[in-house]
This record gives structure tokens, sequence and C-alpha cells, in this order.
């Protein structure tokens, strides 16, 4: 099965070469831990060595010579200490008190990286311990009971509540007319089906750790002129808005430059701030450019994860299996600062109704502070945890009325014209039916479902099959897009080659290339004419943040706009013919450039005129388009050692056109294998908030020998909202593949498990019913490791 | 890299010899080291405490596999790859061809060495349950002569073996002749690669009698993540020998393992798991006996 690139066009639907793909391939690729700037120092961090208290005094060791050192503490910060992102309750370095483990206290920087060993060593803070609070629920039971010494969040300058960082109430139509709806609904139902589900924090794990070098610049007057931070990074301007607090500059003052990064999946969307902001403010401190790079145990104790969850399902429903209203109650742990998590709730709250029709639905949402490391961006962004919980409760109220769940999602599946339940009319074709018609046949799901039922009798392997059907919605929510605006460049460069400007960047998921072959597409052009500049904020205008699935079909959009200016402005000035090859468009080109000197193409976003969304009563276009989807996981879970294992994995899905079909292969195959680490092997073990496996021994991500053959369908229906139809693809795949591994295990054993990740010491548990409360990996001793800890440890005899 | 390397002294004496002296000059103050996939891990994380190290790697004294009528001698030096690339290894003591092909990964299999296993005395590791299920004997050096020991009396607590700080393992010769044998090697890591045991366990028996009356003449069977330490699981070895394979057979079985069984909670595992999951493997073996 050997792949050979395709030569030629690499218009959109060929699977040209990546832009960065060889020299990714020879090494030649330059990580930001491959660069140096001369006379470069190095960084490195003191953190908070307890949950919750103030900070009683920070002292430093006389046996370390401090004047080799530069130091920075919370007084040094120029401008405001604060990392921006919807608000400004996160400080850039911990001041009177610390809310998290892990929280930057210190920051030293030295020119041997390896005095800093001594250095961190050599920084001793005393604390008074404050109580703190580790989980959803007792972040609610301290707002219950009015306990003061447990609400560690006040609120903030954008709202929020007692250790909530935002609620959402979201009605699927007028709010008194659904509660009136839904009274009626629970009054008449034939079934109320009741649920709970929850799902752990998970940890991004791209292969390269966070790592920037900073440089700062002064006037002659000795003032800040400006800073510059280069490193890996998703958002170069969201770290050009955060610089801008911290030094009080203006943000032409304030560059910043993605280098090539090794992997993200929302890892890198907000925590650059943090650290670009530190190594800015010790490059400002110690006069010379500052590299930080985080360690793996660093990087896993004390950055982002995925928010954890728990969503509570109440639904009627009719003897015949129509949902007839439901409400749902969606909380997510957003750590100890708001960050990103209000805007993690609202892509969970969009997305908590699936793709069914529901009547009248309320889902009330909110996400609670607690004294963990602020939890962040992570592929999905909250979808996968509310759509975990829809699709667990379809087989559960398919199995209480008595019906297939293949059967309860046919008489409920939204389907063309029909509205969402933000109130959303589904213009484009939806087919949710064929959808599922062709996942099960295509993974044998019926043949199967009969032919483990008969092999269970008589295996101690028991086998199962089971599917979740979802949606992702591509771009940003809501208004999100028509705020960002953003603005693309396509330059002609002297030699009558176009490049593409923007800030998206590349992390392994395929920016440059697909972008390229929209412009090649539209400018009918080869591939290889066309190039893309390396985001530099001095250089690239802001095409947004790439997250939420927006780069192909938002910022892909842009650039075949872009591609068709610059066609009509060459036809209309430089005599392009209407059919052109390659050489025509060069010769047009030159001609122009002589005339005119430059030819910059700029676009801005322009949202469909008939997007309409409403912030206040979360109601209308939640997003211009939609990914479908189902998929099918097969399992077998070995009754000798309680371990489940995915053995087959069908994904289907609807995309619009697709761009470049290997690189869309890869990310389906790629968010499946992450979905089955967060459903059955990685499990973040806290202790006091801090977190106590951030080892790759034992935070256990499935390896190649533990991932079963995934099979990658598409089906393509083009949008007219991306740039050959195309649609988002990047968050779909972590969406499926968690709710269809556990009803696949609930198929094979006939036990429901609504807890993720589900791990061996889990299913034990409730298989031999050892009758205490926790029981399963809650009882695992995060504080004992027998194997690669070399302290004593005792053992009773 | 949470050390400075600088702090580490780093020697490679050009012979066995050389190094036996200097553990008997300065003994408890060098720390050998053969593939350091230990160590160097320790190093990186800022953990280890022995900072000076005596490398083995080079010395071919140590890595060797030799057949002998009787026996496998096997090199403290060999690394796992060796192991596993040995046909005589393969046919005479499959499980453990198996349990190196487990251990870490490939590349830790190019660097690590049985001896290196075996002193590290992980509870969880790999290659012990095998090597007690055969009764391995095990032979230390020093500049003062060499012993030989059983190796079930090797470990003798939670990461403490009998080896004294001027001794080096030397020589692990493992018995053969195991064709009458039924062999069975399971591990329950917490993946399927690059994984540490959350329980292990190898078993061999030698069924004798004829079809109607099956009765176990010898059985012999080593554990991992059982205990502090890798063991021999006499007891249930007694419950079962000279018994027929029946389920009153198999449950005297599982309740002799759960006597002697000192799992713990840690943070791969629970103990009431890894205690049931090993009665299950163990039943799972009795069971194939009378397949």
């Amino acid at each position: 099965m050997g792949y050979t690139p395709q030569s030629g066009t690499g218009l959109l639907g060929s699977s040209p070469l990546r832009k960065e793909g060889r020299d990714k391939v020879l090494g030649a690729s330059r990580y930001i831990d491959d660069q140096s700037l001369p006379g470069m120092w190095h960084g490195a961090t003191v953190r908070s060595a307890i949950a919750r208290g103030r900070i009683r005094s920070i002292s430093y060791d006389p046996a370390v010579d401090w004047a080799q050192y530069a130091i920075v503490t919370a007084a040094d910060i120029p401008g405001e200490n604060t990392i921006v992102h919807l608000t400004r309750d996160h400080p850039c370095l911990a001041r009177a008190t610390v809310n998290h483990p892990e929280e930057p206290i210190v920051l030293l920087a030295h020119p041997d990286k390896t005095a800093l060993l001594a250095g961190v060593r050599g920084v001793r803070i005393d604390y008074d311990p404050l109580p703190g609070v580790f989980t959803i629920e007792e972040s609610e039971a301290a707002v219950a009971a009015n306990d003061t010494e447990r609400i560690i969040w006040e609120g903030s300058d954008a709202g929020g509540t007692a250790n909530c960082f935002k609620q959402y109430c979201m009605y699927s139509g007028d709010a008194a007319e659904t509660e009136a709806g839904l009274e009626a609904a629970f009054d008449t139902a034939d079934f109320i089906v009741e649920g709970e589900y929850a799902t752990g924090a998970q940890e991004q794990l791209y292969i390269e750790n966070n790592g920037v070098i900073a440089e700062c610049f002064r006037k002659p007057s000795g003032g800040i002129e400006s800073v510059c931070v280069r490193g890996s990074m998703q958002c170069p301007f969201y770290l050009v808005h955060a610089l801008t607090l911290v030094f009080d500059l203006p943000e032409d003052k304030c560059r910043v430059i993605q280098v090539e990064t090794g992997g993200a999946f929302g890892g890198k969307e907000d925590f650059p701030s943090v650290i670009g902001s530190h190594a800015a403010l010790l490059a400002m401190k110690c006069g010379h450019p500052v590299k930080m790079t985080y360690d793996r145990a660093e990087d896993m104790a004390a950055t982002t994860k995925r928010h954890p969850s728990r969503t509570r399902h109440r639904t009627a429903v009719s003897k015949e299996g129509r949902l007839l209203g439901g409400t749902v109650d969606f909380a997510i742990d957003g750590g100890a600062y708001a960050t990103l998590s209000p805007v993690v709730l609202s892509r969970g709250t969009i997305h908590a109704p699936g793709p069914y029709k529901w009547p009248h639905l309320r889902v009330r949402a909110k996400a609670m502070a607690t004294n963990l490391p602020p939890h962040g961006a992570f592929r999905g962004f909250g979808a996968p945890q509310s759509l975990f919980g829809l699709e667990r409760h379809m087989d559960k109220i398919a199995r209480t009325i008595g019906l297939s769940p293949e059967e309860l999602r046919r008489r409920n599946f939204l389907g063309t014209g029909d509205c969402t339940a933000t109130g959303q009319p589904l213009n484009e074709p939806v087919d949710m039916q064929h959808l599922l018609t062709r996942a099960l046949h295509e993974a044998g799901y019926h043949e199967k479902l009969a032919r483990f039922t008969v092999e269970n009798k008589t295996s101690s392997i028991k086998r199962g099959v089971g599917f979740a059907s979802f949606m992702h919605g591509t771009g940003f929510t809501g208004s999100g897009e028509r705020r960002l605006n953003s603005l693309v460049h396509l330059d002609l460069l002297p030699e009558g080659r176009p490049q593409i400007l923007v800030s998206s960047t590349e992390f392994g998921q395929g920016t440059n290339t697909i972008l390229c072959q929209v412009a090649a597409q539209t400018l009918q052009l080869p591939y290889d004419e066309i190039t893309i500049a390396r985001p530099d904020t001095s250089v690239v205008p802001n095409s947004g943040p790439t997250v939420a699935s927006r780069t192909a079909m938002i910022v892909g959009k842009l650039i075949e706009r872009a591609s068709q200016q610059m066609l009509a402005t060459l036809r209309a000035h430089a005599a392009l013919p209407e059919a052109h090859t390659a050489d025509d468009f060069h010769a047009a080109g030159l001609r122009y450039l002589a005339k005119h000197g430059t030819l910059r193409e700029s676009v801005r976003y322009e949202p469909p005129t008939k997007i309409y969304w409403d912030d206040d009563l979360y109601r209308g276009d939640a997003y211009p388009g939609y990914a479908w989807a189902v998929y099918v996981a097969e399992v077998a879970v070995d009754m000798n050692t309680y371990m489940a294992t995915c053995t087959r994995f069908d994904a289907l899905q609807e995309v619009g056109k697709v761009m470049h079909p290997v690189l869309a292969k890869g990310q389906i195959e790629g968010g499946v294998a992450q979905g089955i680490g967060y459903a059955l092997y990685e499990k973040c073990m806290w202790k006091e908030g801090r977190m106590m496996n951030n080892q790759m021994t034992n935070y256990i991500m499935p390896t190649s020998a533990d991932l079963p053959p995934i099979h990658v369908h598409f089906e393509e229906v083009p949008s007219i909202h991306g740039p050959g139809g195309a649609k988002g693809i990047g968050e779909l795949p972590m969406d499926g593949p968690a709710p269809a591994i556990l009803n696949a295990i609930e198929n094979a054993t006939g036990v429901a498990f609504n807890t993720i990740p589900l791990l061996p010491e889990d299913i034990f548990e409730r298989f031999t019913s050892l009758g205490h409360p926790h029981g399963g990996s809650e009882d695992l001793d995060v504080t004992v490791d027998r194997d690669t800890r070399t302290e004593a440890v005792e053992v009773t005899a | 890299m949470r050390s400075d390397v600088g702090q580490f002294d780093f020697v490679s004496p050009a012979s066995l010899d050389a190094v036996l002296e200097r553990l008997a000059a300065e003994p408890g103050v060098h720390t050998p080291l053969a593939g350091g996939t230990e160590l160097m891990v320790a190093l990186n994380t800022g953990r280890l405490q022995q900072h000076s190290l005596l490398n083995l790697q080079h010395l071919s004294e140590l890595r060797f596999i030799r057949v002998e009528a009787e026996a496998i001698h096997i090199g403290s030096g060999t690394t796992f790859t060796d192991i596993r690339r040995s046909e005589a290894i393969a046919i005479d003591l499959p499980l453990l061809s198996q349990a190196a092909s487990w251990t870490g990964s490939v590349a830790n299999q190019n660097r690590g060495t049985l001896g290196g296993n075996l002193c590290n005395a992980s509870p969880a590791a790999d290659s012990p349950p095998a090597l007690l299920a055969y009764g391995a004997t095990v032979t230390l050096v020093s500049s003062h002569g060499t012993r030989t020991l059983p190796y079930s009396d090797f470990h003798l607590g939670y990461k403490r073996t009998a080896l004294r700080p001027d001794e080096l393992l030397h020589t692990i010769s493992v018995p053969t002749g195991w064709s009458g044998y039924r062999q069975y090697i399971r591990k329950v890591g917490t993946r399927n690669a690059q994984a540490i045991s959350k329980v292990a366990l190898a078993a061999m028996a030698r069924v004798d009698g004829d079809r109607t009356s099956r009765v176990i003449g010898d059985i012999r069977i080593g554990a991992a993540s059982l205990a502090d330490r890798p063991v021999r699981c006499a007891a249930a070895e007694a419950a079962v020998r000279g018994k027929l394979v029946n389920e009153t057979t198999v449950r005297a079985a599982r309740t002799a393992l759960a006597g002697e069984a000192k799992p713990i909670d840690d943070i791969r595992s629970t103990a009431t798991y890894r205690a049931h999951v090993a009665a299950n493997l163990l039943e799972e073996f009795l069971r194939s006996l009378v397949g």
C-alpha cells in the first residue's frame, strides 16, 4: 500500500507532497530547540509547591552566587501582571497568592543551562497554605455551603460568580415556551430516562514540548523599545496580545514568529502566551536573548489539558422512540483561572444536543474553578465531553425503551431543512440516515452483532460493536468569525510567483499544503508555483488563530477569494488570457510588476449575509457549517484481565470536499487514536491538584501495538462556505471514538460504563463488585511507583 | 535533563578484573552501569543518587550465550536483543525469549542487559518470572572469588539483592530439558508495548497419567508485581502438585496463590486487581493443561 506522491497540479482532491514535508523527513527542519541566538541565555521557572496559599516569603540560598543570574518576579513586570485571554484574572507571575500547583512565581536566567538546576533549587518560597477544591463537586459544594474558605475564585472583569467562570442557559426556543413544553413532555412521556456521564482530563502530548526564544530591545533612553518572541505555537497574534499588556507596548512593538512546530492539538493555543511572556521578561532583565524550553515532566505537570466534565441528562421519550424533550446539565472543570474555559464551555453546550431533533431542550452549562493548573484548548474543545454524555445516553434510552440504538437514532436524526437546537436551519444537505446505513455496512455491524452474541457465550473474550453519531461545527462559535475579522494577503513575488501571507500556522496538520492547493486551484497554476510565508506578525496579517477547525474552510475561502482577485487584476491590467499557462501567468505578473511595482491582494472575512447569532439568548446560526459523522467501534474485553481493547474502527464522515485525501485520512486516523487513548488509556492522576504521572512511562498513551486497523471513509457534499466546497475536519475525529467504544463495551459485556478513561481496574471493580463506592482506578496509589522510583517502599507483610 | 552531568564520574575500566578491583578497593562507592536503560532515566529526571558510574557495556567477557548439555549459560552483559536472536534460547527456554521481547522498546532491548535487569531488581521486571520458573542459578564474582546461588535466593526485598558491594553478577545459568512440560507466560501491562507489568506470570507443568486421569507431576510458577520482589509461588505449586486437574484443584490453586501474594496499590494498578488477575492467569494455565 505504498503512497506515490502525485506530481503535476496538486489541485484540490489530489495529494501533493507537504510543503515542509521534505525538510521534516530529512531532519532539516529547525524546531525552537535547534535554534540559538548569539549571547543567548537560558531560562527556568520556579513554581508553586502547593495548590493554594499565601506566599509568605521568597528567599534565596546564600550558597548560590545570585549575581550570575537574572531574577524576575511579579514586581519586575513593566505592564500589567496578567496573561490575557478572555479575562485578566490569570497572573503572569504569582504575587501574593498561589492558586494551583506548579504556578509560576519566580523566573531565572543564566548563560549556562545546567546552572539553572542549582538556581531553581536555591529559591525558597514559604507559604501559608489555604484549603483547595480539586473537583467539580468540591467546587460546587463550597458554593452551596457558602464556604468562603473554599471560594477560590470570586469573579473577574469579564463576569463570573463565586467558583464559576461562566454559565450558559440554552433553550431550543423561547425560554418560557420551552419550559412549558418541557413540563408537558415530562408529564406525558412514556419513558423518562436519566443518566450521568463523566470524562477525565487529557494531556495533548505533542511530540515537541513548549519552547520559545525571546529578545527585548531598548530605546536609546533605556526604556523598552520592543520585544520579539519566536517559538512553537498555534496563534502568534494571541501571544502579541499577551505581550502588549505585560510590557505595555503597542502591537507593532511586539513581534512574534512561529517556527516549525512539532504538534499542538490545542496545547499551544493559549499556553505560549505564558512561556512567551516569561522568556521576554527574562530577556528584558538580563539584556540577552533567552531560550525557555520545558522538559516533558514540566510540560505535562504545568501546562494545559482537556477539561474534565460531567453531563447529566434527563429525557422524555415516547414509546415509539421520539425524543419529546430533554434537559442537559453540563459542567466542566476549568482549573484555577478562566483562560479559555468560557469558549470551551460554549462549544460543549452547543454540541450537547447532537445531530437530533429536540422539540423542547434546555442545556444548562457551567465552568467551575478548581485548584488545578488551568485547563485549556484540546482538539474538540468541549464537544468530545458533551457528545460523550449524549451518545452514551442515546444507547441508554434505546435499551430502556426496547429499541435498537440504530432505530432510536433514525427516528430522531436532523435532516436537510430541519432546525438545530439553537434554531439554525440546515440549508445545506444533511443525510445522517445514509451516513448511518453506510457506516454500519462498512463496519459489518449487523453481522458482528449477531455473531458475537453467539460466540461470547463460550469465550472468555467478549466482543462487541457500538457506534456514535455526531457533528462538529466549523469555525468560531456564533459571531466569533465576525469579530475575528480575518485578513489574508496574496502577494506576487518579484519573479512573478504568488505567495500566501496568513497567520495560520502549520503544526503537522497540513495548513501550508492545503492553503497552497487552494491558491493553485484558483489561480490555475501548478502547486509548486505557490509559496507560503512563515508566520511572522511583522510580515503577515491577522488571519485569526489556527484553531476551531477553521483554517481549511474560513481561511481557505479567503485565499480562494484573494486568488480570484489576483486573476481579475492580471486579466484587467496585465493582459492575462482567460485560459492561461504558468508561463502566461509569470509573463503577465512581470508586466504588472514592471508597471506598478508590487501586487498585493487583500481579502477580509465577510460573513455569509444570512448568518445571525444572538449571544444573549444563545440562539441562531451557531456555526457556518458542520461536518457530520458516524463512527463504529469493535471491542474485545478479556475477562481474565478485564482489559478492553478496540479491535477495529470505522470512521465515516461528510466533510464537504476532501482537499488532500492523504492528509485528511491522517487527520482522522490520528484523531481516532487520540480518542481511543481518551476512552481506555489516558488517566491524569491528581493529588491535591498536582499531576502525579507526568511521565510517558506512567501516563499511558496507546502505542501502535494498542491501536486497531482504522478504516476511514468519506462522503463528499460540497459546502458553499469553504474553498472548493471544503469544511473543517481537524477536531471532528476526537468526538466520536470514546462513546462508540463504551457503547461497544456495553454491547460486549452487558454492563454500562459511563466514565472515561475506563481502565481495566474499573472494569474489574464492577465485575467483582467489591462494594465500596470508589474502587477501580480511583484506588490507584499515585504516591507509589514500585518500578521506576528509587526510594524505599514500605510493604506490609 | 534535570542533572548536571558535570557532577558525575563515568569510568570505563579496561577489563572485568579492573572493574572488580575498583569495586573491592572502594566498596559501595561505585555503581556498575551496563546498558544504562534504568540509570540514564534516573539521571534525566534528576534522581540518580550514585555519582560514580563504572561502565560495563564494553566488557565482552560478560556478553555470551553458552549452550551446554543441561543448561544455557548467559553472561550478565547479554542484551535482550542477543537473547531474542538466540535459536537455542527460543527452542529450549521459550519463556525467556518471550519475556525478552516484552522488555521496554527495541532501543531498550539493544542496550539493556539481562544482568542489569536482575540487579535493578524491580518487582515488575519482565525476565525474572521465567528465570524463577526455570530454576536458574546465578554466579557472582568479586576479586576474592566466585559463588553460585539459586536465583530464587538472589532477591532479598524491594530493590535489594544478595550482591555484596564488591560483587558483580557474572552468569545466569538456566537448566534446559523442559520438553515434557507445558509452558505459559503472560504479561498484563499498562499497554501492549513499552509497558511495565501490572502483574505477570510464568508457569510450566508436567502432566502425568493417561487421558482419564491427568495428574500434575511437577509445576513451577514465577510471578512479577505480586510482592516487593519477583517471587516463585511455592504455595500455589504445592497446592496442585500431584493433583488431578479439576475444579477443586483450580480453587485450591487460587486460594493458595491469594495466600502468598502480597501485592500493593501503586500508580499502575491496585492490589486487589493484581491478586485477582494473577489467580485468573493461573487458572487459565491450569485449564489449558487438560485441553
